[in-house]
């Protein structure tokens, strides 16, 4: 009885908590201006299943991609055991479905589950030594010391913890349902690790303790893995699948068209015109400085992140040792988006985006060759914050790379970026 | 140029109309290197009989370096005057050799206006030569050599077109060798985003360096561009490592037009 209030009482709170984390989250994204992202359902679908579901992209990288996709199989499959998990919880039964007309289905169900938490224990040491022992590039750059890396090695712990409370469970249970009947219940993996671990130990009632530690221990890292996801960059694992529904379905050449500035352009044009009504969304500053001048998609885009750098380990500024990572301007993103967060939502604290997180040198570095929006395997786009920025920098700061000044002149004088007269134009039709 | 190229101009007093607007761009126009690319692909329309014009003295900048430099202003200036400029001609079709006026005329016009067909120079090329209306008879001159194609940002990743200039290059009578980075992986040669127009940012190497590491690595004799900016930079980064005796830098038009015997 005591443990089925302690169970509710924890599940109440554990989901409680989450759902109050996440709402915070979502009122930190919807600062973002708004963006056309509804469009072409069926479309976006597909991209959703392609690239979420299906993870396309990470199999340009086969080896990390296996051992991600051991990771993603097995934690889908194994929420169906949370299901039993939670009824046997709430009714202070045990194994509830094992005692049913389906206790085939139920043993080769968590037999398989038992065969991929063996294979996921398998890659969370490969990926725990990728990081901490091989010393990947892409995972030991400098944006990463600190907290990023702990995040990192933090949810490679809790797996591993989770997995061995799944393990002490189920073979604590076999050993003791063998110990009393001589009949286990066949798990594929625990029919043979139960005996080897708990084997020696002749007394049921230890064994059920045991049995009760794995289950508690389990349900435990559950919830702590619940409440820890909106605080770490492992909230990919729910935000993969919206941020990939609210891709950029346009070509990635394609930059977003400021409307405000076509207003002005063609009031210039032609000086007859009558402006349109200005709305409030027309009055805008141009540009972003800060994370609520970013749209919504920039910042579920920096929520979804996490952090494993493919974008900066193909862009050709950080190969070639400049300032800018694509990643970096993701996680400053979340970073500021956060501390606004904290500040109730106030981005007027002092602080911005530009300046205090991500420097002009960053930005001037890149080359807008979308290296990095290609790669990300869910979809992020840090091009359109970079250019947001820069756009901010030259129309309201004015502060251009004295080059690009003469470029931009040239433009505006002659029509070329370079000094030559529109009228040498027809030059080369007279050369051989 | 053995033949006079028409200006939309010049068609319009005679009352014709081009069936495509060749789009020469402010390097096919200006910059010594890229204009030879400008007149092979001219030279490849004239010999197929592509009933063509350009705007000459009526052409300025797309806006391309301005809107990703950040400055949206000059950008849309250029965009609504040239869009008047298109309308006014009624331009359908147009042809460019610069990957950059491609993808700003092609994706970033239409929300301003201006809604054309817009075929990059390989994409034409290589309909003319699936019309039967483009023979290379001399294909042979590139036997035996090994061609690699750099790929422009804004043709491959920006507009998803990496097949057409493959396509050509196979048609000579070469070996088509790739890059450890091609395609959707393609590393950018240095000059998008405006960076043509600055010196890089600090750094511990030239982005083209970086790039031309890659061709050495291919052991390629020729590197094949489809940009005349990629062109510069590639040129300068064969140059880099002194191997401008061994490498060429050719743009697959001049390659075809050579095959052509154009």
């Amino acid at each position: 009885m005591i443990s089925i209030v302690v169970f509710s009482l924890l599940s109440v709170l554990s989901v409680g908590m989450f759902t109050w984390k996440m709402r915070s989250i979502i009122a930190q994204i919807r600062l973002g201006k708004k963006t056309q992202r509804l469009d072409q359902p069926s479309l976006r679908f597909k991209t959703m299943l392609l690239v979420a579901f299906g993870q396309k992209k990470m199999f340009n990288r086969p080896i990390p991609a296996l051992l991600h996709f051991v990771f993603y199989v097995a934690f889908i499959i194994t929420q169906i055991e949370l299901i039993e998990v939670f009824i046997d919880g709430f009714s202070g039964s045990h194994r509830i479905f094992y005692h049913t007309d389906f206790q085939q289905d139920y043993v080769f169900i968590i037999s398989t589950i038992e065969v991929l938490s063996v294979l996921t224990f398998v890659a969370t040491l490969a990926f725990f030594s990728r990081r901490n022992i091989v010393k990947l590039p892409r995972f030991n750059m400098k944006e990463l010391l600190g907290w990023p890396r702990k995040d990192a090695n933090l949810i490679l712990l809790f797996e591993l913890l989770l997995i061995i409370f799944i393990f002490t469970m189920n073979g604590a249970d076999e050993a003791s349902k063998l110990l009393q009947s001589n009949v286990g219940y066949g798990f594929a993996m625990s029919q043979y690790l139960g005996p080897l671990f708990f084997g020696r130990i002749n007394n049921p009632e230890i064994l059920e303790v045991l049995s009760k530690i794995g289950w508690w221990g389990h349900l435990l890292m559950v919830f702590v893995f619940l409440n820890y996801l909106p605080y770490s960059k492992h909230l990919h694992i729910l935000f993969a699948f919206p941020n990939t529904y609210f891709s950029n379905l346009d070509k990635k050449g394609k930059f977003s068209n400021m409307d405000a500035v076509t207003q002005e352009v063609k009031l210039m044009l032609d000086p007859t015109l009558v402006p349109a009504e200005m709305t409030s969304d027309t009055i805008a500053s141009f540009g972003a400085k800060d994370v609520n001048d970013l749209s919504w998609k920039n910042l579920l885009d920096a929520y979804s992140c996490t952090e494993c750098g493919r974008c900066t380990s193909v862009c050709p500024a950080n190969i070639t040792g400049k300032a800018l990572s694509p990643r970096k301007i993701m996680m400053d993103t979340r970073d500021r988006l956060q501390e606004v967060g904290k500040n109730n939502l106030n981005c007027m604290d002092g602080k911005s985006l530009l300046g205090d997180y991500i420097t002009e040198e960053e930005l001037w570095a890149c080359t807008s060759c979308n290296a990095c929006v290609q790669e990300c395997p869910v979809n992020i786009d840090p091009l359109s914050i970079i250019v947001d920025l820069r756009r901010f920098l030259v129309m309201e700061e004015s502060k251009v790379p004295s080059e690009l000044t003469g470029m931009l002149t040239n433009i505006e004088n002659n029509g070329a970026p370079w000094q030559f007269s529109p009228a040498d134009r027809l030059k080369w039709t007279e050369e051989n | 140029m053995d033949f006079t190229v028409p200006t939309m101009a010049d068609m319009m007093a005679k009352n014709q109309t081009p069936d495509v607007l060749f789009w020469v761009g402010c390097a096919g126009s200006f910059d010594d290197r890229a204009k030879k690319i400008t007149k092979a692909i001219a030279k490849i329309l004239h010999h197929c009989k592509v009933n063509f014009a350009v705007l000459g003295a009526e052409e300025s900048c797309t806006g391309d370096p301005a809107r990703r430099a950040g400055n949206e202003f000059t950008f849309q200036m250029q965009a609504l005057m040239n869009i008047q400029v298109l309308n006014g001609y009624e331009v359908k079709k147009i042809v460019t050799g610069c990957p950059h006026c491609f993808n700003t005329l092609k994706n970033e016009y239409p929300e301003l206006g201006g809604n054309y067909e817009v075929l990059h120079h390989t994409e034409l090329i290589q309909t003319l030569i699936n019309e039967g209306r483009l023979k290379l008879e001399n294909g042979s001159m590139f036997k035996g050599k090994k061609i690699t194609f750099h790929d422009p940002c804004y043709l491959g990743r920006a507009n998803d077109v990496y097949e057409a200039p493959r396509n050509l290059i196979e048609k000579l009578d070469a070996e088509l060798v790739e890059m450890k980075r091609c395609k959707t992986n393609g590393l950018c040669c240095g000059a998008g985003g405006a960076q043509m127009f600055k010196e890089a940012e600090k750094g511990n190497k030239e982005i083209n360096v970086e790039r031309t590491e890659d061709v050495l690595q291919s052991n390629a004799q020729i590197v094949a561009t489809g940009c005349p900016f990629c062109n510069t930079m590639m040129t300068d980064g064969v140059k880099n490592v002194n191997k401008e005796t061994e490498i060429e830098v050719l743009d697959v038009a001049e390659l075809i037009a050579n095959a052509a015997e154009l």
